[in-house]
């Protein structure tokens, strides 16, 4: 390289030779500071990543117990307790939201991919689905106050199932979409040429190929739902007790129980929120791994 | 000819006979997935219709003055949307400011000076930062970040600046509590980093290695090629990311509702507590009736409207260079 700069310079610079060496050293430091500065960057984003995980474990593991998992919130000034139907809440508001979005979104993502392509419509629905993808999640919980909370006379479980689906659908719907487009035409086409009409190309031949990023898909939305809170603020809400089985009044549930309790002047109630946090940031953390495992191993394949 | 096309008449009228699934099974398939399709349409829709007719009555009551006003007094039931409004875009400016740079140089680490066997873990390593929930972003801001913001920055620069003009306003904390505009902005440049960030690295990484290789070839640094071949390449769709990120940074929540300080008032200083729209609708919505629910519902209308423009002016740019 440095060779190469000397025999080249007097031939391109004979009238000037002191200059280059002068640009020559500016080049180099601007390099220099390139490099630098983006190195240090990239260890910063990696850093608060650690120092978070870390101050959950410092925080968090104190809080564990046996009780926790397995008694209920305790009330204002009360000993002890647990974030047992917290968990059971989240669980349940999560898998309700992923239970209605999936349909949805697989079928919203089939139509975009198999059967509007780049039609008008399918480009508008595209087009909002991206929208919906990056809208504020308060706006939502907003929303279906007034879609099922305000009709339905309380808040319940299903007004904060249902805001969490309208979360998940966009994910859903774009990944799957991506899945499917990236299945050889040749495949679809080979099974039109067996005569099978387009459903069922879809779902036996389509589907299956792109079975393993759809479940990424899946695993995402479920991972992007299960720490929100903003829009469960306002629909699920959150108490102190088990909840109802008709999943009609508040329903306990983490994010928002770590949003009170956090803030609270308890001691008890601090604890059980650091608790509640460790607990959820690793449940997230490790879905979104898996998901990503999952998908590697199909990029492979 | 003819053949061929009788023979073809034949076999797709014996067709239907040799299905296994019946013909309306497919029908209704193809009808559910256009359902599903247009929910999400009508979803969206939603969304703003319940907007609207919500803060209807509050945009009626005060009228434009409404976006003016400054005033949120909830026992004279006077409100306007002022103050959570400046919150809310200074906040995201300053999460631009810090988080567009720093995104854009973990891009390019990515992207042009990692070895190859560190990419992998240091990508994810970005993306699971997205995938951290907001409120520990928050509960990170409130108890380990504002402390020793407070500490280390507030109170020594508020003891250097203080009697100087405009800087002494814009960097004097009255009261160095660690929580404030500056402090939200802060904590959601790091939330948004991964989103531009990953957006970012597929743009550089689509641009034909050819370009890049070429740049090298003819003795240009690291530092020429990014400034001079990666950046204009990649160029509007760098600002679309940008617009993604702010969309971002613009409705988020709970970590801003944990370290904003949640206070009413306009401030010249940026070590100031303030509130953005989308933490007082998290503060006040549970517990508002009649006029200050309406409020509050106009307050995510004018929000929605602000972002929806950010993503849709996002959406356009980045897909205008996809084309291109």
């Amino acid at each position: 390289m440095d060779t190469a700069l000397q025999t080249r310079a007097p031939a391109r610079s004979t009238p000037a030779p002191a200059p280059w060496g002068r640009v020559r050293r500016s080049r180099h430091v601007a390099d220099r500071a390139l490099k630098i500065v983006c190195t240090l960057f990239t260890i910063l984003g990696a850093t608060v990543l650690g120092w978070i995980l870390l101050m959950l474990l410092v925080e968090g593991i104190g809080g564990l117990s046996p009780a926790v998992f397995t008694e209920t919130t305790p009330g204002p000034g009360s000993q002890g307790g647990g974030i047992a139907n917290a968990l059971v809440g989240s669980l349940i508001l999560t898998v309700l939201g992923i239970v209605v979005a999936t349909p949805v979104g697989v079928l919203a993502g089939t139509y975009l991919a198999e059967y509007g392509k780049s039609s008008k419509l399918a480009e508008v629905i595209r087009f909002v689905n991206d929208i919906l993808l990056a809208a504020p999640s308060i706006l939502i919980g907003l929303f279906v106050y007034m879609l099922m909370v305000q009709p339905m006379g309380g808040y319940s479980g299903w007004a904060g199932g249902v805001a969490l689906a309208i979360i998940a659908v966009p994910v859903i719907v774009r990944t799957t979409e991506d899945m499917l487009r990236l299945v050889p035409g040749s495949l679809r086409e080979a099974g039109a040429a067996l005569g099978a009409p387009m459903s069922t190309v879809i779902i036996k031949i389509s589907w299956k190929a792109a079975r393993a990023g759809m479940v990424t898909g899946v695993l995402l939305a479920t991972a992007r739902i299960a720490g929100e809170t903003a829009p469960l603020l306002f629909t699920a809400l959150n108490n102190n007790f088990w909840f109802n089985p008709t999943l009609m009044g508040g329903v306990s549930n983490l994010p928002v129980m770590i949003y009170q309790f956090a803030l609270s002047p308890y001691e008890n109630w601090r604890e059980l929120a650091w608790a509640g946090a460790l607990i959820i940031t690793m449940s997230i953390l490790a879905l979104s791994v898996v998901a990503r495992l999952l998908l590697r191993k199909d990029k492979v394949r | 000819m003819v053949a061929l096309s009788q023979e073809r008449l034949v076999s797709s009228a014996d067709a239907p006979a040799r299905r296994s699934t019946p013909p309306s099974f497919d029908r209704l398939f193809r009808l559910s997935s256009l359902g599903s399709a247009l929910l999400v349409l009508i979803v969206l829709l939603g969304i703003i219709g319940a907007m609207i007719y919500g803060g209807l009555p509050a945009f009626r009551e005060f009228g434009f003055g409404f976006i003016t006003s400054s005033v949120w007094n909830v026992n004279e039931d006077q409100y306007g949307a002022w103050v959570a409004i400046v919150g809310t875009l200074s906040t995201a400016l300053i999460a631009l400011v810090i988080g567009v740079p720093l995104s854009l140089g973990i891009a390019i680490f990515l992207t042009q000076l990692c070895p190859p066997w560190l990419k992998r873990p240091v990508a994810t390593t970005i993306e699971l930062l997205a995938a951290v929930p907001s409120i520990i972003y928050g509960m990170w801001g409130l108890f380990v970040f504002a402390p020793l913001f407070a500490n280390y920055v507030q109170i020594p620069v508020s003891n250097i600046v203080e009697g100087m003009p405009i800087v002494g306003t814009i960097l004097y904390a009255r009261t160095p509590s660690g929580v404030g505009i500056l402090t939200a902005g802060i904590i959601l440049a790091i939330m948004i980093i991964p989103f531009i960030a990953s957006i970012a690295r597929d743009i550089l990484d689509q641009i034909p290695s050819v370009l890049r290789e070429s740049a090298y070839g003819i003795g240009c640094t690291t530092w020429e090629v990014v400034r001079n071949v990666l950046l204009p390449q990649a160029g509007v769709s760098i600002i679309g990311a940008v617009m993604l990120g702010l969309g971002r940074a613009l409705g988020e929540t709970m970590a801003v509702t944990f370290v904003v300080g949640n206070a009413n008032r306009l401030s010249g200083s940026l070590f100031d507590p303030g509130s953005t729209i989308a933490s007082r609708i998290a503060n006040e919505f549970n517990e508002a009736i009649g006029l200050q629910l309406n409020a509050l519902m106009a307050l995510g209308c004018i929000l929605f409207l602000v972002t929806f423009t950010v993503l849709v002016l996002a959406r356009l740019l980045v897909a205008r260079v996809k084309v291109g």
